[in-house]
């Protein structure tokens, strides 16, 4: 029986005829009562799961999923991780995933291919260099590594960028995070459910939550499409469905679900070696590890659950690739996608207990929320373990909307989720 | 394209439309306003899975109107001149 991932053991079952193999995660059947329930099977509650055992102890635990594990948002984004954030909060809970991250494979013996690329985040005009600057500025002052790159800084690291004096988007140039990068999305998933799994946690999909158990004005447990299931303490990490469950526990949020779409091309010999992003065709690129190009843009005009995206922004995201990148004019697309993304006023996630006692929330990360997969799961299994904030979760809680203490990072870094 | 029904100009491509909001968030009235009612109508959605009614505005005649939508399959089943309900009063 081969357990531990290592070029050791890849040798050994090659030797042996790959007949070890174990399965990755166990599939039990669900106990009627645990010591924690996590709704969502997606990134979030997977490492939710995991950081759970591992940083607390706390083993007697059920992740329900309604579909199967990574197949909402964490298998249809575009693997991008950074941190380059404005204000302070978010760089606390961003660099608390990005720092994550960078030994996550070795935590969890699990390959992710985190890749420190590099984002390069371009400014097309004198005001938006301006802009640029403060943002490296506070980027800086927050402890996040940043730099304000030049025109000839993005020549040399993208020199297929369309530096033709009659560009519709000319380069005036940009801000540089030298640590950002991409990861496996899959192996994010997977490797976090491995990991959780071995550490005793239930994995439980084709399990659909129709109701929650209310007694005495607290959160029980849930009523699934397998039963019952009691917990003193549910966490939710459901993403763009965060209002469906919310509305099922008789309470709002302040979020509004819409299609986030991507694409990838067919594979091509390597041509971009990071991540480039143009706030001003709101198109980003980068290359996976087949050749891909996975390209993505900004969200549906549409507030939408239908996981497939409308054709009028991909016809924009194509075009402003193009503008970016006319070399990709010959390019053939393979696929697009949409994930069902859960927006929220102030672009910042919503973390902590919900208005329903023993419901927790993980939720609200909008279009970003697969770089912060370590950091919510670790907020979010600190909240259900200790039933407190994490210092770093705190100004995340829903009641920032009732006191005005909005984290505006649309505003603030110039996002659109 | 998706064509979206404007009750003033018929029918027209869905992004010559922007959305408005839910129907029937109505802004609370008088000086006695809690923080909790003000969050809940400033932030606060029902943000529904299925059948929506939702304010748009047509930004080429720039009318305002409301849509009966479903959010998931995006099916477009009638839209109206705002009323008493979407109003208020």
């Amino acid at each position: 029986m081969t357990r531990h991932y290592s070029a050791l053991s890849l040798f050994k079952e090659g030797i042996a005829g790959q007949t070890g193999w174990v399965k990755a995660w166990r599939s039990p059947d669900p106990k009627p009562r645990y010591d924690a329930i996590i709704i969502g099977g997606g990134g979030h509650g997977l490492a939710t799961a995991y950081y759970l055992a591992e940083n607390h102890g706390v083993t007697n635990v059920a992740l329900l999923e309604k579909g199967w594990i990574g197949g909402g948002n964490t298998g249809r984004n575009t693997t991008v991780v950074r941190s380059n954030y404005f204000y302070p909060e978010s760089a606390a809970i961003y660099g608390l995933a990005h720092s994550l991250y960078k030994t996550l494979s070795k935590d969890l013996n699990y390959n992710v291919m985190f890749s420190a690329r590099g984002i390069l985040t371009l400014a097309h005009s004198e005001a938006a260099m301006e802009t640029a600057a403060r943002s490296v500025n506070a980027i800086q002052v927050n402890g996040i590594d940043c730099e304000l790159f030049s025109v000839e800084d993005v020549c040399r690291v993208v020199p297929i960028y369309n530096f033709s004096p009659d560009a519709r988007f000319p380069v005036y140039g940009g801000t540089w995070q030298p640590s950002g990068g991409t990861a496996r999305h899959d192996a994010v998933a997977w490797g976090y459910a491995r990991a959780a799994s071995r550490l005793g946690v239930d994995i439980i999909q084709n399990c659909e939550i129709t109701d929650f158990i209310i007694e005495g004005g607290r959160c029980r447990g849930v009523v699934t499409s397998r039963g019952a299931i009691r917990a003193e303490r549910t966490g939710m990490a459901v993403a763009g469905h965060s209002s469906v469950l919310a509305a099922k526990a008789g309470f709002r949020l302040p979020v509004n679900s819409y299609a986030l779409q991507a694409c990838v091309s067919e594979p091509v010999k390597p041509i971009i070696d990071t991540v480039v992003i143009s706030p001003d065709t709101g198109v980003y690129v980068s290359q996976s590890d087949k050749g891909e190009l996975v390209i993505g843009g900004a969200l549906d005009r549409i507030p939408s659950y239908g996981q497939r995206g409308n054709l009028p922004v991909l016809e924009g995201v194509v075009a402003g690739m193009l503008e970016m990148f006319p070399i990709f004019g010959q390019l053939k697309m393979m696929r697009q996608w949409a994930g069902i993304v859960d927006v929220v006023p102030d672009s910042s996630p919503i973390i902590g207990e919900s208005p329903l006692p023993g419901l927790f929330l993980n939720c609200g990360w909008g279009t970003g929320g697969f770089k912060a997969i370590p950091a919510g799961g670790t907020l979010l299994a600190h909240l259900l373990a200790t039933g407190q904030h994490h210092d770093i979760s705190r100004p995340f809680d829903l009641d920032r909307f009732a006191r005005g203490r909005l984290i505006d990072e649309a505003a603030g870094s110039g996002i659109a989720h | 394209m998706q064509l979206f029904p404007c009750p003033f100009c018929g029918p027209r491509e869905e992004s010559e439309f922007h959305h408005g909001g839910e129907a029937g968030n109505l802004r609370p009235d008088g000086a006695e306003v809690t923080a909790e009612r003000w969050a809940g109508y400033l932030h606060m959605r029902d943000n529904p899975k299925g059948a929506t009614r939702e304010i748009w505005v047509h930004m080429t005649c720039g009318e305002f109107f409301a849509m009966s939508r479903d959010s998931v399959n995006h099916k477009v089943s009638g839209s109206s001149v705002l009323g008493e309900a979407e109003h208020g009063r």
